[in-house]
């Protein structure tokens, strides 16, 4: 098992060189020629307003609250599931409360509204 | 110890090959069948059928001026499209293509590695794909990219859940987290015939995931220009391209090893058997893409809140209580 993890360590080096090597590779062949109007942001071709780094209003961030909980609740879920069978009807209770927790909470969240477009 | 490491580089760089390969003609691929679906021919001019066409593109694209925006984080626009590709490419690691086969006396596998986690792997490199686009979004400096990867990572909240909701079934029915394991474990019946809702809620949860239409908003040239990649050009360009097409063929392989049997098959070769059903899903992914209309950016939160996570829970609770009632 270790020795498998090893190989996921040499895949991912092989994939990163792999991915790093065109960087190099264009910044070897490809041309230069920028000038200042080149460099601007694009903006549908009239001068650029403003920086886009300015305060912007995430309208979902309810929704990122709610499923940064859900995310960690469903981790939970996975070594359940693989020992479900041989858990038998005790771990099919006790997660079966713990789904229902974690339904109530969603619609808790709903009535509450973190549902909306907001 | 030394021949194991060195078969195991070769068979890194046989799969990581193959893969690119794969993206470049799925490329062409969507191409073709979008221009069929809309009555049109399509590129057939570069090489037979217009089969060379991939490989004018990729020249094209490398001899192509290469420039970092005045307004951009310079490191961090460079760094974003390699996020992409490499968490792209990561989850090539523990996907299965055959069963262990024999050559030149030694049996090799058909896989990288064969972890006994390698579901969560595969999700976890498939969501880290999408700090890729948040971070080419952001750093560009450029209202449009900044909008394009709020609205994908707006996406990945809403569709995570599905996903992960759907997998579980999976594991369910299987008993396992690998791979491997869940592949064997469809000897007898693939689990797109036991696990139905989760098929399909694992489908519109894939098609949020790759950001590929009718869940195509982070990049909806009608709004965005091109939403993330708005400011990339050249090869930088291409490099999201391709996190986006090797994120299709590895949302046709996962559908492939947890719905549809894996590499099983009857007649012929395992590998084949693979390769032929990851096709078959990949081109669902561009039907689909020529047949529904792009979805609001509520709707699709919606939809994903409201209709996938309660249908997942629910399938959840339905596959537990039928494995516990069977033992």
């Amino acid at each position: 098992m270790l020795l498998d993890w090893g190989y996921v360590a040499v895949f991912a080096i092989v994939g990163a060189i792999l991915a790093a090597l065109p960087l190099l590779v264009i910044w070897l062949i490809a041309p230069r020629s920028a000038y200042p109007q080149k460099l601007e942001t694009y903006e549908s071709g009239v001068p650029t307003i403003g920086q886009a780094w300015s305060q912007f209003n995430v309208r979902y961030y309810l929704f990122s609250l709610v499923f940064v909980v859900f995310d960690v609740e469903i981790i939970y879920l996975y070594p359940w599931a693989v020992v479900a069978r041989s858990g038998g009807a005790l771990a099919f209770v006790e997660i079966l409360i713990f789904l229902v927790i974690l339904t109530l909470g969603l619609v808790y969240a709903w009535r509450k509204g973190a549902l909306e477009w907001v | 110890m030394a021949a194991t490491l060195l078969i195991d580089a070769i068979k890194s760089a046989v799969i990581l090959g193959g893969v690119l390969t794969a993206f470049a003609y799925v490329t062409l691929l969507e191409r073709r069948l979008l221009a069929r679906f809309q009555l049109r021919v399509g590129p057939n001019r570069v090489g037979p059928l217009g089969l060379l066409q991939p490989l004018a593109d990729g020249i094209k694209l490398i001899f192509k001026e290469h420039f970092v925006p005045a307004g951009a984080d310079r490191l961090v626009y460079l760094v974003a499209p390699l996020i992409t590709v490499v968490a792209a490419l990561f989850v090539y690691a523990v996907i299965p293509i055959g069963p262990p086969v024999r050559l030149f006396g030694r049996e090799v596998t058909l896989y990288v590695a064969d972890v006994n986690i390698g579901v969560l792997l595969v999700l976890a490199a498939s969501s880290i794909g999408v700090y890729g686009i948040i971070l080419g979004g952001w750093a560009s400096d450029n209202k449009y990219a900044l909008l394009g990867g709020l609205r994908s990572s707006a996406q990945v909240i809403s569709y995570e859940l599905a996903l992960g909701l759907a997998v579980l079934g999976v594991v369910l029915a299987a008993g396992s987290l690998s791979l491997v394991d869940i592949v064997r474990a469809q000897s007898h019946l693939w689990f797109i015939v036991t696990q139905p809702a989760a098929f399909v809620l694992f489908l519109i949860a894939a098609f949020a995931e790759t950001n590929r239409a009718p869940f195509d908003l982070p990049e909806a040239e009608q709004e965005l220009i091109a939403g993330y990649q708005t400011e990339y050009g050249g090869f930088t360009f291409a490099m999201f391209y391709l996190g986006e097409y090797v994120g299709v063929i590895t949302m046709g392989a996962l559908i492939t090893t947890l719905f549809l049997g894996g590499w099983q098959g009857p007649l012929l070769p395992p590998v084949l058997w693979f390769l032929i059903k990851v096709f078959a899903v990949v081109c669902v992914f561009i039907w689909v893409r020529a047949t529904l209309p792009r979805l609001r950016y509520d709707q699709l939160m919606a939809l994903g809140w409201r209709v996938l996570v309660p249908a997942g829970l629910l399938n959840l609770a339905v596959t537990a209580l039928v494995i516990v009632a069977r033992g």
